[in-house]
């Protein structure tokens, strides 16, 4: 079962199997190193309640949940 | 000469690299068209050599979708340097080479600079430099472009290779697309056109800029048809996702195992624990308010941490700035009193030019202060923080998380602010912040609301003085989502932010920005700011007939354009009676500073005092009584909400023409802030009046 990133809660990981969406947004996603196989760990949720924080390829990314949820993990 | 472009991932060190080679030689510009800065500057080699280096803004690929890639990727095609240096965060290895395998495929020379050496050694990592190098087919040169290690070594390879020539790399020629790719290679070649195998890449990825190839406009059926046999194929089906995904496998695949890492991914470094707490689910906001308040509290406290008399550094050189000013000033007059000068020369020596400058250099401490902050913020990292904890509120109006701070150092002074916006990385946002920066009430308009608020609502002052500053918030937050619905109608911006590693930030670079800022705004104060100031004074001293008729009086130009622009102020309510037009020429006169605004009206309102009402007691008392006369209570709202919402001052309104590099942008931006401070004043004195006030 995949779930969409925007589901994570902090500490939850798992392996990006695939990015939904089109255009800009979603190859800026790929460009980031969020492709198919990359392994991403759910950090944190800001104060508000969104954006979220991610370790993805060893370095630390924010996006906002509507961007995140494009984003297809097989959870650990 | 030689050319070297200097291409990297945002936060990889470039900007040091480029200040380390090029030192004092360095010039910023714009790229042609954007507000992207554009950096140049010389190295001289050894061997006396001189090379031209070509900063690249900070990108993480070479898509066609954002203006900084657009840019890079233009350079690096159409200008053809001798070399590409590329410059990779050893710390981020993996994401860094994945532009690396992009500008491999373009036909030229590369050489790859591995910086943050210092910090991989400190973290007890090994990387395998020969290895690395071996697996690129390019040069690897590790330096710390902090410290200035390894430059020289860089630079002596950079020479060495860009007198060889190399045709362009990929690494997907492993991989099942291989055929592809060499299928629309051909067709390239069969046509000439130059970067084959960067352009098949990009043309099977249906990229916009690829295929827009003039070269190509004859060819398009050609192409079309070849492109469409492969798309039949299953394994072509989305190209670009699988392009990015071969690229990053390559990375983890073969460079990857060349790090020997002593932490585990999922550890946390020292800068994860210090971030936990800076963005921590309920100490991030108490936080970030008590940073930003410190940042206004050393700018503007007339009592530093409360002490009586102790000045912060914002205010202490301030004050250092007028005296110096007021001396020279003295000084000039002096000398020309001794010199027997006319009254007009005196007056355009003393009051024009030396009060004009005068009043502009006095900003620069202040301005300077809040700059270092910000730049401090954005160099330590916590500014990509604090973003990322005010995204959720501000994308309410269209804008997100990196508009805060510099709206909020529209509090302090409109120009560093306006500056400021140049961090936003989407283009819509940096204009929607720029246009309602100056409706955040800055620190110069105080004293118009203190002067009113003294003659007219003396029992809840304070209500008064906190409802104009709520009224410029109110209306920047309509304002921003009225622009972002009718002026910039696109899709909302997407917010995926790198969050760099907290590092301490270095006095060298933040010394370059300040001087580079500095610079821009001083010669910008020579200049326009200068002029524009001399022309005021001009049109409120002289008559038409050039004779000089002292300062505002009804018979000079300005008292002339305020009579005549009378009917547009009089839905507004302060200008009504004969009077009326002092009020317009106050407001024209706070081009040059808002403060101006008072001074102008104790010389207009209260002729026969002498003395300047915002430093005379005596000349203030004066104005307050004829101003409680002359203004009803909802007209004093309209006048001072007209004079916060509308045109800021020169100086600000010179840097947004600065930072929005465009001509008719700054246009736009005039005329919206007239409308704007019509409407809501408007509004207010017709409702104020109607309440019976």
């Amino acid at each position: 079962m995949l779930t969409s990133l925007d589901k994570f809660n902090p500490g939850e990981k798992g392996t990006v199997q695939k990015v939904t969406g089109e255009g800009a947004v979603r190859r800026r996603l790929f460009d980031l190193g969020i492709t198919p196989g990359a392994f991403i760990i759910h950090r944190k949720t800001a104060p508000f309640g969104d954006p979220i924080e991610i370790t993805v390829r060893g370095y630390q990314l924010s996006l906002r949940k509507s961007e995140a949820q494009s984003v297809l993990i097989e959870k650990e | 000469m030689l050319r070297f472009g200097l291409a990297g991932n945002p936060n990889c060190g470039k900007t040091a690299l480029f200040n380390e080679l090029t030192g004092s030689t360095a010039h910023v510009g714009n790229w042609a068209g954007v507000t992207v800065d554009r950096k140049e500057g010389t190295y001289k080699s050894k061997t006396g050599e001189n090379i031209n280096i070509i900063d690249l803004p900070g990108i993480y690929s070479l898509s066609p979708y954002t203006p900084e890639e657009i840019i890079a990727r233009n350079f690096i095609i159409n200008d053809t340097p001798d070399l590409i240096i590329n410059i990779i965060d050893a710390t981020n290895i993996e994401r860094n080479l994945y532009l690396t395998t992009q500008i491999l495929e373009i036909d030229c020379p590369v050489v790859i600079a591995l910086n943050m050496m210092d910090i991989v050694e400190k973290q007890g990592d090994t990387i395998d430099i020969a290895g690395l190098s071996s697996i690129l087919g390019v040069p690897v040169v590790p330096i710390s472009a902090l410290n200035g290690n390894g430059i020289q070594e860089l630079m002596e390879t950079a020479i060495k290779t860009a007198a060889l020539k190399r045709e362009g790399k990929s690494v997907l020629m492993d991989s099942h697309i291989k055929d592809a790719i060499l299928e629309v290679q051909k067709l390239l070649e069969e046509h000439d056109i130059p970067h084959v195998v960067f352009n098949s890449v990009k043309l099977l990825e249906a990229d916009s800029i690829s295929l827009e190839n003039p070269l190509l406009s004859d060819h398009k059926e050609e192409l079309k048809n070849i492109l469409d046999e492969i798309a039949k194929k299953d394994i072509y089906n989305d190209v670009e996702a699988v392009v990015a995904d071969l690229r990053y496998k390559f990375i983890t695949e073969y460079c990857s195992p060349r790090i020997k890492r002593k932490r585990n991914v999922t550890d946390l470094s020292p800068s994860d624990k210090f971030d936990r707490i800076l963005t921590h689910k309920f100490l991030g906001i108490p936080i970030f308010l008590v940073f930003m308040f410190l940042v206004f509290h050393f700018t503007f406290s007339e009592a530093l941490f409360g002490i009586e008399g102790l000045s912060s550094p914002g205010v202490f050189l301030k004050t250092l700035a007028e005296n110096g000013v007021g001396i020279f000033s003295d000084f000039v007059s002096s000398l020309l009193v001794k010199a027997n000068a006319s009254d007009w020369v005196f007056g355009f020596v003393v009051d024009g030019i030396i009060g004009g400058i005068g009043s502009v250099l006095s900003f620069v401490p202040q301005i300077l202060c809040l700059f270092l902050f910000l730049s401090i913020l954005e160099d330590s990292g916590y500014m990509a923080r604090a973003a990322f904890i005010m995204d959720k509120i501000l994308r309410h109006f269209g804008l997100s998380g990196r508009s805060f701070l510099p709206l909020l150092m529209g509090f302090g002074c409109s120009v560093p602010a306006i500056m400021g916006a140049r961090t936003l990385e989407n283009e819509r946002d940096r204009k929607i912040t720029m246009l309602i920066v100056p409706f955040f009430s800055c620190g110069a308009k105080l004293p118009i609301y203190a002067m009113f608020t003294a003659a007219l609502f003396k029992e809840n002052s304070d209500i008064v003085v906190f409802g104009m500053y709520l009224i410029g918030i109110v209306t920047a937050v309509i304002a921003a989502i009225i622009l972002k619905k009718v002026v910039f109608r696109d899709e909302n911006a997407p917010f995926i932010m790198e969050l760099p590693q907290y590092h301490c930030p270095r006095a060298k670079s933040l010394i370059l920005l300040l001087w580079e800022k500095l610079k821009g705004y001083l010669f910008r104060a020579g200049t326009v700011i200068l002029a524009s100031t001399i022309v005021i004074w001009f049109l409120s001293n002289f008559s038409f007939s050039l004779e000089m008729v002292g300062s505002g009086s009804a018979d000079s130009i300005l008292g002339v354009i305020g009579t005549v622009l009378v009917p547009f102020f009089k839905p507004l309510g302060f200008v009504n009676g004969s009077d009326g037009w002092k009020a317009i020429v106050a407001i024209l006169t706070g081009l040059i500073a808002k403060e101006a605004v008072v001074s102008t009206m104790g010389v207009l309102y209260t002729p026969s005092d002498g003395g300047d009402a915002l430093e005379n007691n005596e000349a203030r008392q004066a104005l307050l009584a004829v101003v409680a006369a002359s203004f009803s209570p909802a007209a004093a709202i309209s006048f001072m909400a007209f004079n916060l919402l509308c045109v800021p001052c020169i100086a600000a309104v010179s840097a947004a023409r600065a930072e929005l590099n465009s001509g008719k942008w700054t246009a736009f931006a005039i005329g919206f802030w007239i409308f704007t401070a019509w409407v809501v004043s408007f509004i207010i004195y017709n409702v104020g009046t109607l309440l019976g006030f």
